[in-house]
């Protein structure tokens, strides 16, 4: 496969009929599927075949969809542009000297090139949004708690969410409509336990959001007297060629009859640094599972049970990996816990604050999904500051646990640039419909 | 300059702590990526103590037996096992 779009090509077949029977789909490589190999994109988990399939593979299953295969990615989640493969970079099929984004890139990509209808991927800062700008598709991050993380191999729990990646913004809608929904086993997905004395059995499916929601429905195409946010503090940064297509989206939005209000989030000038910080100290904490003795690059090494874990993942884990992982214990560590970890906590509740006050005013958010054009392969692997700098548009949404969407809002130089859509907490309808009328 | 200079004495005490070994062109790379890295940080130090209200509850369920991987499937995955346990490295 010239892209390299894929880690693992094997086909899991679903069953029989449903919404999604002819629908071919590609799954992000830390989805867990039972029975078919599920790497992360590292070394480590070279040989790793998960004995269980994750929430949203069985609902693939379920729908009747075929996944045709496990998509390249980032080292378990970690970049923006899926160099950080242990399985080599994938190529952006709009144009091959240009990485596809990531750290959902394979997944992108495979549906970009029409190898897939759809695809799964994750979104962590950013993940699955900033792909689908970079390959010209349809990316849904969203909000925390509509979908289950149940199979998903953890990088940051708090801000992580699995989305879907398709060609146009009613597929992709679509596929939330199969995904979404409560599951026992991942419990930030449960809405049965607001009352007092609650905690019986999680059987009252019909509190949570997504079982009176019609997602493909909404994507209507009708923003008539809609107000759509324009988040000034996230065009100063942004290349002139990406802030000139964004304006003409949001001129033909205006055109179709939505009102638009200018907003300033005065937070989010710190996002990036708490993200990160928050990000890796997650990962220190979940990546110590990797030992090699459960599964994994074993140690089989000699001397004590400490070396031979350091030696483990010495060899199982990449730069960007091992980076973060390093960073985290630092961000934790006795002396700068309340320096670093307690102030991207306190940068976090102000990011939400400064959401909340601007949907007061507006029902819709827009920014640029990403601030940049593709990169060229190669050209940013040597600076990590300046790739994490790349994440400014999205991670706010993270941050603040928020639904957005990426549509794609034209080209540049002949490269994809993406619209970001933000909405207020379980507004997945609001930024569908929205985003919709981006493609009229 | 940053109020948190990083040598590669720090850079190689952190990797202890997280249990990842590191060669030496390793922790050259580090000690200068860190250095510019945590000077970004600082920008942490301007923001304000955020009152922030808790939009989570605990979710408890009742502690029944349930189907699960059997010991089989649970060990599918490891590199060495011995009478159907995982097997280690050495502890001493």
């Amino acid at each position: 496969m010239s892209l390299n779009a894929f880690i693992t090509e094997e086909t899991i077949e679903g069953d029989g009929d449903g919404p999604l029977a002819d629908m071919t789909v590609a799954v992000k490589d830390n989805i867990s599927t039972e029975g078919v190999r599920t790497t992360c994109g590292s070394a480590m988990l070279e040989t790793y075949v998960p004995p269980y399939d994750a929430t949203v593979v069985e609902r693939l299953k379920g729908a009747g969809a075929t996944i045709i295969g496990k998509a390249n990615m980032d080292e378990f989640g970690m970049g923006g542009t899926t160099e950080t493969s242990a399985y080599g970079a994938t190529k952006n099929p709009v144009d091959e000297g240009h990485v596809p984004g990531g750290s959902s890139g394979g997944s992108a990509a495979a549906v970009a090139a029409g190898e897939a209808d759809l695809a799964l991927g994750s979104d962590t800062g950013g993940s699955v949004r900033n792909p689908a700008a970079f390959c010209g598709v349809v990316g849904i991050k969203p909000t925390y708690g509509l979908v289950s993380r149940y199979g998903l191999v953890a990088y940051a729990n708090s801000l992580e969410q699995i989305g879907p990646i398709a060609r146009n913004v009613e597929d992709a809608a679509a596929l939330l409509d199969v995904i979404s929904g409560p599951d026992p086993r991942d419990s930030t997905t449960r809405f049965d336990v607001g009352g007092e004395g609650s905690g019986a059995a999680a059987t009252a499916d019909d509190t949570h959001p997504a079982t009176d929601s019609e997602y493909a429905a909404a994507a209507d195409g009708d923003v008539d007297s809609t107000t759509i946010g324009v988040v000034t503090d996230l065009l100063d940064g942004a290349d002139d060629r990406v802030v000139e297509r964004f304006e003409a989206a949001i001129d033909d939005l205006r055109a179709q009859g939505a009102e638009t209000v200018d907003v300033s989030l005065e937070s989010v000038e710190h996002a990036v640094q708490a993200y990160y910080v928050i990000a890796m100290s997650e990962a220190s904490s979940n990546l110590a599972r990797f030992d090699g003795v459960r599964y994994g690059k074993s140690g089989g090494y000699e001397g004590n049970w400490n070396d031979a874990f350091a030696s483990a993942r010495e060899e199982g884990f990449g730069e960007e990996v091992k980076r973060r992982i390093l960073l985290g214990t630092f961000a934790l560590s006795a002396g700068y816990h309340d320096k670093y970890y307690k102030k991207a906590q306190d940068a976090r509740a102000w990011v939400k604050h400064d959401f909340d006050d601007a949907f007061e005013r507006a029902d819709v958010l827009a920014t640029p999904t990403m601030p940049v054009l593709p990169p060229a392969l190669g050209e940013s692997l040597d600076d990590p500051l300046q790739l994490y700098l790349m994440d400014a548009n999205t991670v706010p949404v993270n941050l603040a646990n928020l639904p957005a969407i990426s549509v794609p809002a034209g080209e540049a130089d002949g490269l994809p640039v993406g619209l970001q859509l933000i909405g207020p907490k379980f507004g997945e309808e609001a930024i569908i419909r929205a985003a919709s009328a981006v493609e009229n | 300059m940053s109020e948190t200079p990083v040598d590669a004495e720090d850079v190689e005490h952190v990797a202890e702590l997280a249990r990842v070994d590191l060669d030496a062109e390793e922790v050259d790379a580090f000690t200068a990526q860190f250095a510019e890295i945590l000077e970004y940080f600082e920008a942490l130090d301007e923001v304000p103590e955020v009152e922030s209200e808790a939009d989570l509850v605990n979710v408890m369920r009742s502690d029944e037996v349930r189907a699960s991987l059997s010991q089989e499937e649970a060990l599918g995955n490891a590199a060495e096992t011995e009478d159907g346990f995982f097997k280690g490295p050495r502890v001493s």
